[in-house]
């Protein structure tokens, strides 16, 4: 047994595996190593003024019109899900990239790529909730593309989508735009989309099914713009959750950032599925939410302004813009204690115990 | 949310630290020995309740952790055959091995996939009739059980391609180990609650006697924790040494019996290499004779792996309660959950990992 005592002062660890000559799945998370692939291989090969600012649109100026462009993938499993599809999620995450920068989506672009053996009835299926979406959206579907790829080469189906709006003179909405004293508003309660994909996915039952809250958010933007309260953000937290949102508001704008963890709504099945699952609903995605940072002034009169859309019946203060410890997002707990609210690295993984 | 709000409750945990600084008069040095206990204190910032005497250290209940490098080294081996599925939990692909890790064999063309159960990986063996199904189970008495189940389903129904690479760990032989140890600080241990639920508190009344030290069973909410606290606190400064059980609601003295002897059934007590501490005697579970067709390292003939850790990091220390994670140079400099020097950063439930993502503000001022 002293053997063992003294080989534990001799214990040490295997050098990192910092580097990797690989796509990893987390590439994907829209975590830290997302920022990495963007930061080493994207942002240098296509630098430019509009992209840098790494917003979810790029806002261009056009014969003195402002124009709204955005570009997005999807390849959600299964293809189908409770509250929406690939098609429906395609027409809201394009609508929601648009409205994030204070434009009035118009046009859209769909590209489909589908895998050999796919059943018509399931395209058929999404086709229709794409159009149904869309019209919902008041956003015409102007152009598109189809491709077929052999069987094994994509996931029954992928969707690419393009959107134009059109954004008023003036409005600049950015991440960096964040100030001290600026208050974080939540349009409502988070993780929705994630669990309720999760759940299909792997197969678990839960007493009440969770969900997507996959929505177009672009009216909810426009009741908000119509109060003409200051806002300096907007961001619909969706891939890496509202962490990874704030974080990067955080880090855009070297703000820091303080949440009040009781103020974050949660539904009670979406609680109890990330207690069971061992996941934090900080990091889970949303398909239906934005995020506001807006002047502190304006923070109560824009609340109520959710509040009235049926999109931000749950909206929240949830948070205050700070000027200390750039970058950090520290979150006050139900306990009354602190704690970091991180970026994570790549995927969330399930607990093991 | 019944049965999670109240033992977060903000008022109850406030009324508890009260008790814990009425109570204290002298420094003392506690251990929990769970990941899940050390996630806990570190995500609700326990530490900003205690009084300065009472000192929290991390022990070694991280299964990710402590699975030695040279199992992971092997599933990756493993994985690499193009007739092997290989399956575990999450948090275990992103373990770095000697030179690599499952996702980045992933990544390189093996079969890696991720279930939640270990019985979701009997179901692919099963509509995987050409494959073969590695299953890497891990885990302290916990997650043993389930994993025996597997093993014994597998052999019941006769399925010949499914095998189990495992590195299971028992608690009991580790905190045995730490007290022995000439430079032991720690002076009163929380038991890991979820265990204790399988194999029931009575295994630790030998410790208790044995080293003259208080235990008590700990649940994993914040307001079992500073209960348990609480309850170590009370004992040392009446001078007693007594095993309590603050997770009631859960634990008994005897446990489940039917999974102790679904182990018992499957499973030997062998000696087992923990990750960061070595070879402790009786401290593991092997595949018993009886289930050797479903043994991965009989079955795939595995050379034993020699593995060579270069001097960086200190988790031994920091599993042995001897040094915080904030003691070390590297952490959140050159070692961070991106890039872990050691297992302790990488899993979330690894003390290193905790301190990292919930405690930075506060110790990195």
């Amino acid at each position: 047994m002293s053997d063992q005592v003294a080989a534990l002062a001799g214990f040490s660890c295997p050098v990192p595996l910092g580097s990797t000559e690989r796509v990893l799945l987390g590439h994907g998370s829209g975590g830290k190593l997302s920022a990495d692939l963007l930061q080493k291989f994207f942002l240098p090969a296509f630098d430019n003024p509009i992209l840098s600012l790494l917003d979810d649109q790029a806002i261009l100026t056009v014969n003195g019109s402002r124009l709204a462009f955005t570009t997005d993938s999807f390849v959600v499993k299964p293809l189908v899900f409770a509250g929406g599809d690939i098609g429906s999620l395609a027409v809201h995450g394009t609508v929601n990239d648009l409205a994030m920068g204070g434009a009035t989506p118009l046009f859209l672009s769909a590209a489909f790529i589908l895998e050999e053996g796919l059943p018509l009835e399931t395209l058929r299926h999404v086709v229709d909730s794409f159009r149904k979406a869309a019209s919902a959206a008041r956003v015409h579907v102007v152009t598109g593309d189809t491709k077929v790829v052999e069987k094994g080469c994509c996931d029954g189906m992928f969707i690419n989508t393009s959107g134009i709006g059109i954004v008023e003179n003036g409005l600049k909405l950015s991440a960096d735009q964040a100030r001290p004293g600026d208050r974080v508003l939540l349009s409502g309660s988070i993780a929705e989309h994630g669990i309720a994909i999760l759940a299909q996915r792997e197969g678990l039952a839960f007493e009440s099914p969770v969900q997507s809250d996959s929505a177009a958010l672009h009216t909810l933007v426009a009741a908000m713009l119509e109060t003409g309260a200051e806002i300096r953000c907007l961001r619909d937290p969706t891939r890496g959750g509202l962490s990874s949102t704030l974080n990067e508001i955080a880090a855009r704008s070297r703000v820091g950032m303080t949440l009040e963890e009781r103020a974050i709504p949660i539904r009670e099945e979406v609680r109890g599925a990330c207690e069971m699952l061992g996941l934090d609903p900080l990091y889970v995605a949303n398909e239906g939410k934005l995020v506001a940072i807006v002047a502190a002034n304006a923070a109560e009169r824009l609340l109520q302004a959710m509040r009235r859309h049926p999109l931000g019946q749950n909206a929240q203060i949830i948070g205050t813009v700070l000027a200390e410890d750039p970058g950090l997002v520290v979150m006050s707990t139900t306990l009354g204690t602190t704690r970091i609210v991180d970026m994570l690295a790549g995927d969330q993984l399930p607990r093991i115990c | 949310m019944k049965y999670i709000d109240e033992y977060r409750d903000e008022r109850i945990a406030h009324g508890l630290a009260a008790e814990i600084r009425q109570l204290v008069t002298r420094p003392c040095v506690l251990m929990e020995i769970c990941g899940g206990q050390t996630h806990t204190i570190m995500r609700y910032g326990l530490d900003e309740f205690l009084p300065k005497e009472v000192e929290l250290v991390h022990g070694p209940g991280c299964p990710v952790c402590v699975t030695p490098l040279e199992t992971i080294d092997k599933a990756i081996e493993l994985a690499a055959c193009p007739d092997v599925t290989l399956v575990s939990y999450g948090d275990m692909l992103r373990v770095p091995g000697s030179s690599s890790d499952l996702f980045r064999a992933k990544a390189n063309g093996s079969d890696v996939r991720v279930v939640y159960s270990p019985l979701e990986a009997l179901k692919i063996a099963r509509s995987n009739p050409n494959r073969k199904i590695v299953f890497l189970a891990i885990g302290f008495e916990t997650t043993a059980p389930a994993n025996a189940m597997t093993v014994w389903q597998a052999h019941r129904e006769g399925l010949t391609n499914f095998f189990m690479l495992a590195s299971h760990v028992l608690v009991p032989p580790a905190i045995r180990l730490l007290l022995r140890s000439p430079d032991n600080r720690v002076q009163g241990f929380i038991a890991p609650g979820h265990v204790c639920t399988v194999m029931g508190c009575q295994q630790y009344e030998e410790l208790v006697s044995e080293f003259h030290v208080p235990i008590v069973v700990g649940g994993f909410e914040p307001v079992d924790l500073l209960e348990a606290i609480l309850m170590l606190v009370r004992q040392l400064e009446q001078g007693q040494a007594r095993l309590e059980n603050q997770y009631v609601r859960s634990v008994t003295r005897l446990g489940n019996v039917p999974a102790q002897e679904m182990l018992e059934k499957v499973f030997e007590i062998a000696d087992q290499k923990w990750r960061g501490i070595g070879t402790i005697p009786f401290s593991g579970l092997r595949l018993r004779g009886e289930f050797a067709a479903h043994d991965a390292e009989k079955i795939f003939g595995m050379a034993e792996i020699h593995t060579e850790e270069p001097a960086e990091c200190i988790s031994a220390q920091v599993l042995k309660g001897l040094k915080k994670p904030t003691d070390c140079p590297a952490f959140a400099a050159r070692c961070t959950p991106e890039n872990p020097l050691g297992a302790p950063m990488v899993s979330a439930e690894g003390a290193c990992a905790a301190y990292y993502r919930y405690r930075r503000h506060k110790v990195l001022v």
